[in-house]
């Protein structure tokens, strides 16, 4: 029997927007940029990528799974992406649930806030991925059994705290350099875990859809199932279970739809399904697959992104690390202030997209156009992150302040009395 | 071997800003190339150190009277109002361009260069002269346009005929960044395809000579410094054309968020009364600082002191200051609307109009130590890259292109 686990990511980051040094202490609105052709208004994006990507490829699969039991696949939703859903196309939360309805879709588990959190704050990371399940039940009703980690970034700390927590599996990047001579098409033991299962990203046939289905000076191009297909019977020659992990916005938004991807996706499942014994399994039925083949260590940090595979798109210069630093210095008194919508004001800028957006790897080599960001710049993302920053430190002074004035007047009245 | 007729207005030591040294720049990685270059100016004075070309004077003038009374000025109202100056110094720009033109005249008599390479308006007249009267083909090099000048409104007309007409004939344009190549294109209605865009690089000069920092020149801002103060600083001449007006109501917001500011402003110009007064009014005197006109040593001394360089211009078509304060470990914030942006990535910019950004990005710098580092850590990667070796090699293929145009004339 040989199987494809498609796994889909879904997510949307609240951007802040070019919040100045003359808004803090003024306004406390990061998120909502008034103008909206501006490139910080996550509404116009949410509701464009919704219409080139959500929603024609949740129709497909929906269409897909209603047409063929054997049809499977996983997705993973973070609560960032949840919210902006509910406020601007709640519509696709309805579906999504349909969907997870018929038992042939399941939730991948992560953190709430696409955050890097692991590497900063294990209880903020443990309370993140909490929020998420609890946001996954109450929407849906179920609860994520498999793990990811952010950018898919793991080591054998996350795997042993996913083992610990009772996950299935967590999924990973298959990356040569760690794997050697083994596929990723195999299910793997977490190295020091006793029950989670490693899923490995078979990366190349992955990207072969994700990256380069549209570039036409692919040797390859154009891309045809059955072209795709073969590829696939001959990688399953070395393990029979193909990981084909990717951004759900690959579909529609990342690759526009007149390059036929969709057309692609539709066919390639039929034709695959076709064949005798083969079929689509979700990531837990993936764990299970077979009994796990070996264990797979990742002592140094591994993520699904760039050549490099690290997290150094994310945490490669100093205002980066300073950004992060500063966000988690300031947790504790955030978390003592009592005041919720600072403390979700807070989470919102963990996001990793917002370290992403002050990557310079690319910009000092005049590959601009490698710089995928609302921002002008670099050094822009950073200014406004501070200024958002700086905001939360006037807030969370102005709250002790008024607790102070609130203490004497109370100290005062007793002494009346 | 190639022969270039290098039509220019100054060089150093004798030059006035950023035109003779990068003439001088240009002319000398032409010439390691092989081409053979006469230059001509339009005064005469010695140029020790050019052994490389021919330099040659069009007329007899003190170097100092080579731009007349000046392109706004009228010789004959000047003459009214001060009737016992010199006649030498009365003489007008118009005088000195017509003399240069039959300077050339006369030189073509006799030599047959393959072009004729003509710098800026001043030198333009005698170009088109060149292409018209001889036939050779003729390369306008654009350093400024009279839009530049004039902060993109108005300007003098005469000037701007002259530009149009040397444009219109030149058989190929060479503009120092793309924003001068846009504003050609749109002002003078020049085809794009007959413009190419050709980046100055830093003074080979600048770079080679010994330059050793003393810190008792700016005692008063080191002092500052110590104290934690961040300096700002911009070069230029206080002109519409450099904004500094916008800049000065950026220090008195930036300074509304961060007092330990000090702003200097080297140079000096018209603008000069009118920058003072807005800071008295803005209550920001004491952060502050006017040196008057420096260069040299006293430059480069700013530079080094300086912890973030601000061009505020509203046109720039290069900005080679910027380069030189990056050279000097300066982080550098950029118009958008400087031509040195498009080169230089790891900057902070904004457009000249946007004076809160500009604010923003002054106490953003000053409040962190992390990003003044990766900025100048970019910047120190980037800021000479383009070497002048490679600027002669994009000349010498625009050389090559209008050389076949002379089997035409």
């Amino acid at each position: 029997m040989r199987a494809i686990c498609l796994y889909l990511h879904i997510h949307q980051p609240w951007r802040y927007r070019r919040y100045s040094i003359f808004d803090v202490a003024h306004n406390h609105n990061y998120w909502y940029e008034k103008d909206y052709y501006d490139k910080q208004n996550n509404e116009r994006i949410f509701r464009k990528v919704a219409d080139k990507s959500y929603r024609p490829m949740l129709d497909l699969i929906e269409r897909n799974v209603k047409r063929y039991p054997e049809f499977k696949v996983s997705f993973s939703i973070t609560g960032t992406w949840l919210e902006q859903a509910e406020e601007w196309a709640p519509e696709l939360i309805n579906q999504i649930g349909r969907l997870i309805s018929t038992g042939q879709v399941e939730i991948v588990g992560e953190t709430y806030y696409h955050s890097l959190a692991f590497f900063y704050d294990r209880d903020e990371f443990q309370e993140q991925v909490k929020m998420h399940s609890d946001k996954i039940a109450a929407l849906f009703g179920v609860r994520p059994r498999v793990f990811r980690n952010t950018e898919f970034a793991y080591n054998d700390e996350v795997g042993r705290w996913a083992d610990r927590l009772g996950y299935k599996a967590v999924l990973a990047e298959g990356w040569d350099k760690v794997l050697g001579w083994r596929s990723p098409n195999h299910v793997y033991r977490v190295a020091g875990g006793e029950r989670t299962r490693l899923l490995l990203k078979n990366y190349r046939l992955s990207d072969d859809i994700a990256f380069r289905f549209s570039d036409r000076n692919w040797k390859e191009w154009p891309l045809t199932v059955e072209k795709y297909q073969n590829w696939l019977n001959m990688d399953a020659l070395r393990g029979n279970l193909i990981n084909l992990f990717m951004d759900f916005e690959t579909f529609g938004e990342n690759i526009w739809a007149e390059t036929g991807i969709f057309d692609f996706m539709e066919h390639l499942i039929y034709m695959w399904l076709k064949e005798y014994d083969n079929k689509f399994v979700t990531v837990s039925e993936a764990a299970d697959f077979e009994q796990p083949v070996d264990t797979v260590s990742m002592p140094e940090t591994v993520t699904w992104a760039d050549t490099e595979r690290d997290l150094s798109a994310w945490l490669g210069n100093d205002i980066q690390h300073e950004a992060e630093k500063v966000l988690y210095g300031m947790k504790d008194e955030v978390m003592r202030s009592g005041d919720q919508d600072l403390k979700d004001d807070w989470r919102r800028m963990t996001t990793s997209d917002h370290p992403y957006y002050m990557c310079t790897k690319y910009w000092n080599d005049g590959d601009v156009h490698a710089y995928f960001s609302p921002f002008d710049s670099p050094y822009d993302a950073f200014m406004y992150y501070m200024n958002v920053i700086r905001d939360f430190e006037w807030r969370i002074e102005n709250l002790n302040q008024q607790r102070m004035k609130l203490l004497e007047e109370l100290s005062e009245k007793q002494s009346l009395r | 071997m190639m022969k270039i007729l290098m039509l220019g207005w100054e060089l150093p030591p004798h030059n006035s800003g950023g035109l003779g040294v990068a003439c001088l720049n240009l002319s000398r990685a032409l010439a390691k190339d092989g081409a053979n270059i006469d230059f001509v100016v339009p005064y005469e004075a010695d140029h020790p150190d050019i052994k490389f070309m021919n330099v040659l004077s069009a007329m007899k003038l003190d170097p100092l009277f080579r731009y007349g009374v000046g392109a706004y000025d009228s010789k004959y109202v000047d003459q009214a109002l001060i009737p016992d100056a010199p006649h030498e110094k009365m003489i007008s720009i118009r005088e000195v361009q017509h003399n240069y033109c039959k300077f050339v005249e006369e030189y073509l008599m006799e030599y047959k260069p393959d072009v004729v390479h003509a710098h800026d308006w001043l030198t333009f007249e005698a170009g088109i002269l060149a292409k018209k009267n001889f036939g050779i083909p003729l390369v306008a090099h654009v350093h400024a346009t009279e839009y530049d000048r004039s902060g993109m409104h108005g300007g003098n007309s005469i000037i701007h005929e002259i530009e149009r007409e040397g444009l219109m004939l030149a058989d190929k344009i060479i503009a120092v960044s793309q924003t001068t190549k846009d504003l050609i294109v749109e002002k003078y209605d020049i085809p794009a395809d007959k413009i190419d865009v050709v980046y100055n690089s830093l003074d080979e000069e600048f770079l080679r000579s010994a330059y050793t920092y003393d810190s008792d020149d700016y005692k008063y801002l080191e002092a500052m410094k110590s104290l934690g103060y961040t300096i700002v600083s911009t070069v230029g001449r206080f002109t519409i054309q450099k904004g500094l007006t916008n800049l000065m109501r950026a220090a008195a917001r930036a300074i509304s968020k961060e007092k330990k500011l000090i702003f200097v402003f080297a140079g000096d110009g018209e603008q000069k009364q009118e920058l003072l007064e807005m800071s008295a009014r803005f209550g920001i005197a004491r952060n502050v600082v006017f040196t008057g006109f420096v260069r040299g040593k006293q430059l480069r001394d700013i530079y080094q002191v300086s912890d973030i360089f601000v061009m505020s211009s509203i046109s720039e078509p290069f900005g080679l200051t910027a380069l030189e304060a990056a050279h000097h470990g300066d982080v550098l914030i950029l118009t958008k609307q400087s031509g040195v942006a498009e080169v230089i990535h790891s900057a902070m910019e904004y457009d000249f109009w946007d004076e809160e950004k500009l604010a923003d990005e002054i106490v953003a710098i000053s409040k962190s130590e992390a990003l003044k580092k990766t900025l100048r850590e970019g910047i120190m990667q980037e800021y000479c890259k383009i070497s002048w070796d490679d600027v002669a090699k994009s000349v010498k293929k625009v050389y090559n292109e209008v050389e076949k145009h002379k089997e035409f004339c």
